[in-house]
């Protein structure tokens, strides 16, 4: 049983600590299609949490309920312990929420380094003046800021492409760079869409290791959605499991793993 | 010195001053394109709107005069005051950010992820809405603007060339200060977009809407802002061509000016916006000098959009535009 402020223990070791994370009861409609019936679930700290299923099972609409992207009619979204109001995508990424796409949102025209520097934009707070003219606090600011980000561009290994133009690297370093600019805010809660989504098999374990390293070197809690079920096995310490927007399974993934709802759901129920 | 050459390199230095002020139009453009990718139509009458205030505050005119005079058959006119120009343009800068702002909440929050070609049609209501509103508010006769700008030849340069060339070139004191201006102006511009926070999240806006939105960038916020220093751009060319031909509608319409400047630039970027004025600017004096009396003159009418279509068929993206890449 999962104790609501202790947390648990994983089966590598690590102490897991109480709910960052608690939706409640949320539905989400679109017209008359309803993407998510009536699931409740939590996000703990310092854990790695993977949501699975189906194509069209609701995964990403409910990455993008957690990140402000859609507000769901029924059901309230509890953020370390108080209940977050409706509000918009940017305002929850200032409280600490970082996230990044299934489709990768980066800014093309930008170098890797301006990109991940973007994720510190909140933390800057300079006035304008002193910035343009880059004198007293905003130089110091910047250096600081800039220091931040060095230390996530060398874990994870793009030193090499700091300089270059964002639009002019392959589909997988774009994918790393996106996770780089999310980790920069130092996020209280990581998102990650699909960060596996159309790579070859060694892109998938470098990006598994940047995961798991991510988690264990800066003790980020991260809540990613992914339909390669090994992958997710290996990586995450609980799953949710959800097929046609509802909530089918939740547990480790040993648990999910045998949980009949779920095997029939991946790989389909002979009706006879 | 042959007596020609002397005079084209004369009418080559007007074109360029020519070009400066054709420049700090499409320069008011480019940065609300670059930052919300809309083509605001209404730049042009943005700057005879704010040079319109501008006379308007310091002159101590009544706003609305007509219409409060109209209605409640009083003989208000003016104030009784007489601003000094810094603190006009200052008032005007407020007048201005107050504008963005209502154009974001009024118009464009409502238009999120439209078509551009929407948002276009948007900006020209916007521009002939502006246009009856500035009659309303300040009258419809022409004014005279005079921030305290200098005018007339520079006699310095005008000793200087006599003394080399024998020949005096004759440059307008105004069109020098509005070179040094706008050199100051993309200063500034290039310092906020590429060094402030501000500028950061500005160019992140334009880049990507949502991936904005993820790492805590408010894009109505940076809507207003954009616009705020759109209205300011648009302020600094409306002083200059105000000072130069008087405040009057016909100041709405160099916006058309800006146009060729625009396609031979590039839509997209600053610098291309002020080789593109400037290019456009010496070329239309140069031609008009040397091809003008072969055919018959008033070549600048049409010369800017002659060069601009040229432009069009071998390089659509201008000078300096991103290129346009369709992947198969």
């Amino acid at each position: 049983m999962l104790d609501q402020e202790q947390g648990y223990v994983t089966a590598d070791g690590r102490q897991i600590g109480g709910t960052v994370m608690d939706m409640r009861n949320i539905t989400l409609r679109f017209g008359g299609v309803t993407a998510i019936k009536d699931i409740s679930f939590d996000i703990r700290e310092g854990e790695i949490r993977a949501i699975i299923g189906p194509n069209g099972a609701g995964k990403s609409s409910m990455l993008n309920v957690i990140s402000g992207f859609y507000v769901p009619q029924e059901g309230q979204v509890y953020f370390r312990g108080e209940k977050r109001a409706p509000m918009r995508p940017y305002e929850v990424a200032r409280q600490g929420i970082a996230r990044t796409f299934q489709n990768i949102a980066l800014f093309e025209g930008m170098s890797v380094l301006d990109n991940v520097m973007t994720g510190r934009l909140t933390q800057m707070k300079a006035g304008i003046l002193s910035q343009a003219l880059w004198r007293g606090k905003a130089e110091k600011e910047e250096v600081e800021n800039r220091e931040i980000c060095e230390k996530v561009i060398d874990f994870l290994e793009i030193q090499h492409i700091r300089k270059t133009p964002v639009a002019r690297l392959p589909y997988g370093l774009k994918k790393r760079v996106e996770l780089a600019r999310a980790l920069a805010s130092e996020p209280k809660l990581l998102l990650l869409d699909e960060p596996m989504a159309g790579m070859n098999v060694e892109e998938k374990e470098d990006m598994s290791r940047f995961i798991l390293d991510v988690n264990d070197e800066f003790g980020t809690t991260i809540a990613l959605i992914e339909h390669d079920m090994g992958v997710v096995m290996d990586l995450s310490d609980r799953v949710v499991v959800m097929d046609y927007g509802r909530k089918i399974g939740d547990g480790t993934p040993e648990e999910v793993r045998n949980n009949q709802e779920v095997i029939d759901a991946y790989l389909g129920v002979s009706h006879d | 010195m042959p007596e020609q050459l002397v005079f084209a390199m004369e009418v080559f230095l007007n074109g360029l001053m020519a070009g400066v002020l054709y420049a700090l139009v499409a320069l008011g453009f480019v940065l609300i394109y670059k930052a919300s990718g809309i083509f605001n139509y209404a730049q042009g009458v943005m700057a005879l709107f704010s040079a319109m205030t501008l006379v308007g505050i310091m002159e101590g005119q009544v706003p609305f005069s007509h219409l409060i005079n109209a209605m409640l058959g009083t003989h208000v006119h003016h104030f009784g005051w007489h601003l000094p120009a810094v603190l006009g343009i200052l008032l005007t800068m407020v007048v201005m950010v107050g504008l963005a702002w209502l154009v974001q909440v009024v118009i464009f929050r409502h238009l999120v992820n439209q078509e551009p070609i929407i948002l276009f049609m948007a900006t020209i209501g916007l521009a002939y809405f502006m246009e009856g509103f500035g009659d309303l508010m300040w009258g419809a006769e022409i004014k005279k603007l005079d921030v305290g700008l200098p005018q007339g030849i520079n006699l310095w340069i005008d000793e200087t060339t006599f003394n080399i060339f024998d020949y005096g070139f004759f440059i307008d004191n105004l069109d020098i200060v509005a070179t040094i201006i706008a050199a100051l102006l993309v200063g500034v511009l290039v310092a906020f977009s590429q060094y402030t926070k501000q500028g950061r999240a500005m160019r992140a806006v334009a880049d990507d809407h949502q991936a904005a939105l993820s790492v805590g960038v408010s894009l109505s916020f940076i809507w207003v802002m954009v616009w705020s220093v759109a209205g300011f751009v648009a302020l600094v060319a409306g002083i200059m061509w105000g000072t130069k031909s008087g405040v009057q509608f016909s100041l709405s319409l160099i916006a058309l000016k800006a146009l060729p400047v625009l396609m031979l630039g590039g839509f997209t970027s600053i610098p291309g916006a002020i080789v593109g004025g400037l290019i456009i600017g010496v070329g239309e004096k140069l031609f008009e000098f040397a091809i003008g009396p072969i055919i018959g003159g008033a070549t600048e009418n049409w010369f800017a959009y002659v060069l601009a279509l040229v432009f069009l068929v071998f390089r659509p993206q201008g000078l300096f535009g991103d290129k346009i890449i369709e992947r198969v």
